[in-house]
């Protein structure tokens, strides 16, 4: 299974550190990091509401119905999503290709904002994600896998 | 495509039932849902149409115990079974870990799983993987119903790599549990073997 994603402490943190900056400086109520295949990632605001799980599965089945869209309308994809609610709205966009970026706002902040911000914090994104990529392709990390045994996994069903 | 996190210390995995329309896909992880502990699942989400047929995929996480240290969850998927919602499939299948068939027993459906099955094994394949090398099970559904085919033609038909499989009552529970820890197991063994 190749096309496994690992997150490590220090990129974790780096991630962490670039969604606070954005939530703050785009004056929005949450932003979330996710990956494609729908697991959250990282998160920053006012996320203890949020069921963060389900929103991460469904953000990440828009993103996946939105590329199918674009890949029948013969675009490469679209980059970006706006859904407007009555107090909250929703930016949601594609990060490398590989991640999610879903910003949740109010009226403290404005459309125009928010992406002003997400694009500066997607640039960033791109470079940890960039490193995260190439740490794993040189596999110089411990596999947490290589220790565990078969009698561990069958535990784990022994109920 | 799994997902480790080694800062906070979570393995997830993703695995997804697929199978014709109405085998009981939606009724097994209702089931799941209904008879696992509230602190180790989250929310069961249903895309479903009015009729409360699967329009894009039913949702569900779960928390399955701990291996030294790291928290194993698996987010359960089904894909929409009805035919012509072959593009969301498709999509549903991407990054996948673990595959369950769930095959109708019905003498009627054998056409219908036939179609599936074949349908799976393209999907898959055009994401670049292959079903033979994926972690997989088989569960014959509808066992309970008078018109249900013998198991040994059903083997025949949908299993001819002989995978584990399954003969369950999805509505009762029966063979639920046990198609979910198979292929649970499968995909951290295949997890172990890549690591």
């Amino acid at each position: 299974m190749g096309n496994q994603l690992v997150m490590y402490e220090e990129e974790l943190q780096q991630i962490n550190g670039i969604c606070d900056v954005l939530q703050k400086d785009s004056n929005a109520k949450a932003v979330l990091v996710i990956d494609k295949n729908g697991q959250a990632i990282a998160s920053s605001g006012e996320v203890d509401q949020l069921d963060v799980t389900s929103l991460s599965s469904l953000t990440a089945g828009n993103v996946a119905a939105t590329g199918g869209i674009a890949q029948l309308l013969k675009e490469q994809e679209f980059a970006g999503q706006f859904h407007e609610g009555e107090k909250t709205h929703v930016h949601i966009s594609l990060v490398a290709q590989r991640v999610i970026l879903l910003v949740l706002f109010d009226e403290r902040s404005s459309l125009g904002l928010v992406r002003l911000r997400v694009r500066k914090a997607t640039a960033e994104l791109t470079n940890v994600l960039d490193a995260l990529i190439r740490k794993m392709e040189a596999g110089s990390q411990p596999s947490v896998f290589a220790e565990i045994t078969d009698a561990d996994i069958d535990n784990l069903f022994n109920d | 495509m799994s997902f480790i996190n080694y800062s906070s210390r979570e393995i997830n995995c993703k695995i997804v039932y697929y199978g014709p329309g109405l085998c009981g896909k939606t009724t097994n992880l209702q089931y799941i849902y209904n008879k696992t502990n509230p602190d180790a699942k989250g929310k069961m989400i249903s895309l479903a149409t009015e009729t409360e047929r699967t329009l894009f995929f039913d949702f569900l996480p779960l928390s399955l115990g701990e291996i030294r240290g790291f928290r194993t969850r698996f987010h359960l998927y089904t894909v929409p079974g009805q035919v012509f919602y072959d593009a969301s499939r498709k999509l549903i299948l991407k990054g996948v870990d673990g595959v369950v068939f769930v095959g109708d027993s019905q003498i009627e459906r054998t056409e219908a799983n036939i179609e599936s099955l074949d349908n799976l094994r393209t999907n898959l394949q055009e994401q670049g993987y292959d079903l033979d090398k994926l972690p997989y099970v088989v569960q014959y559904n509808k066992r309970d119903l008078p018109n249900a085919a013998p198991l040994s033609e059903l083997e025949e038909l949908l299993n001819p790599t002989k995978v584990q499989a399954f003969e369950a009552v999805a509505p009762k529970g029966v063979g639920v549990f046990d198609t979910l820890k198979a292929v649970a197991k499968l995909v951290l063994t295949e997890l172990k073997k890549g690591g």
